[in-house]
């Protein structure tokens, strides 16, 4: 049994596997959520960097749920407990998103997310005692790893915005 | 809270409609409704007996945002709103959403009095020191130094303390919350809607537009050094050195929720009139 | 002695001399003897202490106004009284009681020309043990009415058991002086016997009936915030409304009242609140949310003078304008008028029963006078009229609330129904109820609220349309009492009047108003207005005869019939 930094009591396998599912549950709602905000904002260019992200997400959530064959993950991850005492390492930040952000710093949104993932699991191989957790965990640090890294790639793509990035010459409407 | 009807395995999305919100991407709200989700969901209550009353501001579209029924009112009266709606029908879960202009400034005089009358309803007033909706004039809440159109150099007025005002109005449950930690917000949320009588909310949510400093908020919030009390002197006196960072519920109080007074059987129609006959 | 249908008397006093006292128990007494009546009052600004006159008309037959004067006026004492002025006229035939250690007779009553009369009321009142100066006057005004120290004693005992014993021994012997005093007075007159009823017969005041008609209509939630002089109607309500399963909420401001009411509406229970002037103003903001999201409202504003603060202890017909155009936006909505105290149970019922059909909130123009005048009447007719709103139980699929259709109404969803989950706003909104600023949306909208109010039947009880002739007198309100008591008189010297009085006020009725007018070509608008604010509504939304004339002035003074009789007369053919 080992507790993570969030709370969470890991006794088995499928306990870490149901964790891990929702943390890329989790991170599908959370990017959609991101590319719903930027479809109404009208910034389309990340509309797509967020479609995508959680579309990569989903297919890693998929791949944890085919894992767990007949198990209900969701149902599993409700009995943990769906938080304790402050916040579980799935959360992007919402409040860092903004309505002229640039895909570079979605990027540094998902990095950020993919980091605390991968360190969130990367404590649990090290302060697992059951051998069978400790092996699950390292799989999914290598697949944590390697989001990472893709992350960084992607980046390459964009540079670093100017500093005038959140400049909009049009002043805020007033709506009610 | 025996009157919340629920049922089981309730997944927050189902308290999600699919209007998407026009909240700046950034918003604390976003959290905030976040937390109204989960914590319903953590309830299980029946989206169909839950109401979310609002007034007017960015904070008060949140009932269009979720699957219950709301009431987006008019600037200030939420409160009033939702007292009616309680007492005429308390097998409802009546959820008050406003911001710190609707509630603290237009909507004072009617916090005072639904902190005193005690309904069983839950108010959250999502703070972000500011007047988002109509372009960033200062509200109750904000710093006097802080400096904008309608007040250049800041208003140099000392803030209102909400806190102070619900525990000294007589309110149940006092709280305070911060939309950065969405969890931790639900959970006490949770609370408050469990808690009889009038339980206060208080959600730190920045505004991005207007006030992008709030983003040192989430360096700033610390968790409560103290669990919650139910005496209110204890809890006037810790709130008293408050920083207006304090993160945590500080008032459990255990006053008797308003009870509507009912008679013990209703009588026939006709019984009315008998006082005038000759 | 000559044979009159009704005597007017008025009894003053000051200082807790009991003057309205004196009034309510010689009304409740001729109620007793089977005589029906009419009771106002008129006071000072004081809380206590004041001076007051209560003004009494008794008659054989139902009567809705006060006379032009007074055929008997007891003065326990003059202190202040000049500030009634015209209130308490007398003329040459009528007879004055008064105290001679009671102050100088104020000047209207001086110049009257009436027979005075003096009797040492006040040393009368303290040569019996806890005596009190208006049992003295009660007495006195028995005796010259023609009731028995029987059914004076009854009311005594009855009204006074509070009080205790020697209280009602220490009346009663009050009483007696009183009538001893009497013996060689004479009024003059004496009132035509009751013409007898089967009917039953209330003794009630309008705020009382208007309670009634609410609780009748459905109304099972108030909220109350007090403001003189409608809250005797949220008094009445406090005790009766939970009695019937019903909430009475005192509210901190008008603002959270009507706030409250709309709040219990969106839950399914109909509700009210009663107001005045002052108190419909900040009213107004929620009532156009109700108008927009179609919330059935019922608000009830009993009208003082106004402006702003105004006279709040006297009549006036000046909110008129607030009622029908004081909504920002375009705000379809209901307004309504009663016209006597009994009639305030129907309109309220009705407006009841009007709000809840059409979703939609509906004003009450009742007035000081009908509110708090008490009335011996027959009992008023039950009516079927009763709140039944559309509701809505969704199937499957999107709940569209605001479903534009044929009629304009559109089922409401009562929270607890699964599937009718919708946001009521008052941002402009599509049928979803979701916030929009389309043109489609937004025109489609002000339709339906504007197609739902006009559309509906709302029959014969739009207006009282009485009598034939060239000649119509238009009004409204607590005046049509007065306006059908002179188209008497003028009948009763060959000449036909019509009297048109609408009930609903708003939405207009183009088509039944030109019916009403078949044949009429003058028409007299009668109504208590500085600002002629009825001449100035009519002339906006119907089309008038081109011989028109306006009686109009403000209160404190209501108008009476002899000043609509010689109008009247004065428009002779």
């Amino acid at each position: 049994m080992s507790k993570a930094p969030s709370g969470h009591t890991v006794s088995s396998p499928v306990d870490l596997l149901a964790i891990a599912y929702r943390i890329e549950a989790d991170a599908v709602q959370r990017y959609t959520l991101l590319a719903d905000q930027m479809e109404i904002h009208n910034n389309p260019e990340l509309v797509k960097v967020f479609r995508d992200l959680a579309r990569a997400e989903g297919i890693h959530a998929e791949e944890i749920r085919k894992q767990a064959g007949d198990i209900d993950l969701v149902a599993r991850a409700e009995r943990l407990g769906r938080w304790q005492k402050g916040e579980s390492p799935e959360e992007v930040d919402l409040g860092s998103a903004h309505y002229l952000m640039t895909p570079w710093h979605a990027l540094e949104l998902a990095l950020a997310g993919e980091k605390r993932a991968l360190g969130f699991f990367t404590s649990i191989t090290e302060t697992a005692k059951d051998p069978k957790i400790k092996e699950m965990a390292s799989e999914f640090v290598e697949e944590e790893a390697e989001h990472v890294n893709l992350v960084y790639r992607l980046m390459r793509k964009y540079s670093k915005p100017a500093d005038t990035w959140a400049q909009d010459l049009d002043p805020p409407i007033s709506q009610d | 809270m025996s009157s919340i009807q629920t049922r089981l395995a309730c997944n927050p999305a189902d308290y999600k409609s699919d209007i998407k919100p026009i909240w700046c991407p950034g918003c604390g709200d976003y959290h905030v409704l976040m937390s109204f989700t989960r914590a319903f969901a953590e309830l299980g209550l029946l989206p169909e007996k839950t109401v979310v009353v609002s007034g007017i501001g960015c904070s008060s579209r949140i009932p269009a945002y979720t699957s219950c029924y709301g009431f987006h009112g008019v600037h200030g009266r939420s409160l009033a709103l939702a007292t009616g709606l309680k007492v005429t029908r308390p097998d409802l879960t009546v959820v008050v959403a406003s911001g710190d202009g609707d509630g603290y400034s237009i909507g004072g005089n009617h916090f005072l009095h639904a902190c005193r009358r005690n309904v069983d309803i839950t108010y959250v007033v999502m703070d972000n020191r500011v007047y988002g909706m109509t372009k960033g004039q200062p509200s109750p809440t904000t710093e006097p130094d802080f400096d904008t159109a309608l007040s250049p150099g800041g208003t140099g007025l000392s803030p209102f303390h909400p806190l102070v005002i619900a525990l000294a109005a007589g309110a149940n449950f006092v709280a305070r919350a911060f939309s950065g930690s969405p969890n931790e917000t639900a959970s006490i949320l949770v609370e408050a809607i469990r808690h009889p009588g009038f339980s206060f909310v208080e959600v730190l949510s920045p505004c991005v537009t207007f006030r992008p400093d709030e983003r040192e908020w989430k360096n700033r919030v610390h968790p409560a050094p103290v669990a919650a009390t139910n005496d209110p002197g204890k809890a006037a006196r810790r709130i008293m050195t408050d920083d207006g960072f304090n993160i945590g519920i500080l008032y459990r109080g255990n006053r008797l929720p308003y009870q509507a007074k009912a008679e013990p059987r209703t009588i026939d129609l006709a019984e009315l009139e008998r006082e005038f006959e000759l | 002695m000559p044979e009159v249908e009704n005597v007017s008397i008025a009894i003053v006093g000051s200082g807790g001399a009991g003057a309205l006292t004196t009034g309510n128990f010689l009304l409740e007494a001729a109620s007793v003897a089977g005589w029906h009546g009419l009771l106002t009052r008129t006071v000072g600004p004081q809380i206590r202490g004041g001076e007051a006159a209560a003004l009494i008309r008794l008659a054989s037959h139902p009567v809705e106004c006060l006379a032009e004067r007074f055929d008997l006026l007891i003065g326990i004492d003059w202190l202040n009284a000049n500030r009634f002025g015209a209130e308490i006229e007398v003329g040459p035939q009528s007879l004055v009681i008064t105290d001679p250690h009671g102050g100088d007779l104020p000047a209207i009553v001086a110049r009257a020309g009436a027979r005075v009369v003096k009797v040492p009321i006040k040393e009368m009142a303290k040569a019996i043990p806890e005596g009190r100066p208006n049992m003295i006057a009660l007495g006195l005004a028995a005796d010259l009415l023609g009731l028995s120290e029987d059914i004076l004693s009854v009311v005594i005992e009855k009204r006074l058991a509070e009080k205790g014993r020697t209280a009602i021994e220490a009346s009663r012997a009050g009483l007696k002086a009183g009538i001893a005093a009497a013996a060689d007075l004479d009024l003059g007159m004496r009132l035509a016997p009751p013409k007898s009823r089967t009917a039953q017969r209330w003794l009630v005041s309008g705020n009382e009936t208007t309670g009634l008609g609410a609780i009748r209509g459905g109304v099972r939630f108030a909220a109350a915030y007090p403001i003189t002089p409608a809250s005797e109607i949220l008094e009445w309500l406090a005790p009766n409304l939970p009695k019937v399963g019903g909430v009475l909420l005192q509210a901190e401001d008008e603002l959270a009242a009507i706030n409250m009411i709309i709040g219990a509406s969106y839950g399914g229970t109909p509700a009210l609140t009663a107001t005045s002037g002052p108190g419909l103003s900040l009213m107004i903001e929620a009532l156009g949310l109700a108008t927009a999201a179609e919330i059935p409202i019922v608000v009830v504003d009993v009208m003082r003078a106004g402006p702003s603060t105004g006279i709040p202890t006297k009549s006036e017909q000046a909110d008129l304008n607030i009622a029908v155009y004081g909504l920002h936006g375009d705000a379809p909505h209901l307004v309504l008028a009663p016209q006597s105290i009994t009639d305030c149970l129907f309109t309220t019922q009705w407006a009841v029963y009007l709000a809840e059909t059409l979703q939609a909130p509906a004003i009450v123009l009742s007035d000081q006078f009908i509110g708090q005048a008490v009335a011996v009447t027959d009992r008023p007719a039950d009516i079927a009229f009763i709140g039944q709103r559309a509701k809505a139980l969704p199937e499957a699929g999107a709940y569209k609330r605001y479903a534009v259709s044929a009629g304009g109404v559109s089922p409401m969803a009562i929270p607890g129904t699964r599937g009718g989950q919708y946001t009521a706003d008052g941002l402009t909104h599509n049928e979803r109820g979701t916030p929009t600023s389309s043109e489609g949306d937004h025109r489609a909208q002000l339709d339906k609220r504007c197609t739902k109010l006009e559309q509906f039947t709302y029959g014969d009880h739009w207006a009282t349309v009485e009598g034939d002739g060239e000649l119509a007198i238009m009004t409204w309100g607590s005046l049509t009492g007065a306006a059908r008591e002179a188209i008497e008189r003028v009948r009763r010297n060959g000449r036909d009047v019509r009297l048109i009085a609408p009930r609903l006020l708003l939405p207009v009725q183009p088509e039944r108003f030109t019916a009403a007018l078949h044949g009429v070509k003058r028409i007299l608008i009668v109504e208590q207005s500085h600002g002629a604010q009825f001449h100035r509504y009519l002339r906006a939304h119907y089309d008038l005869p081109d011989d028109v004339r306006v009686l109009h002035r403000p209160g404190p003074l209501p108008i009476r019939p002899n000043e609509i009789e010689q109008a009247l007369m004065q428009w002779s053919s």
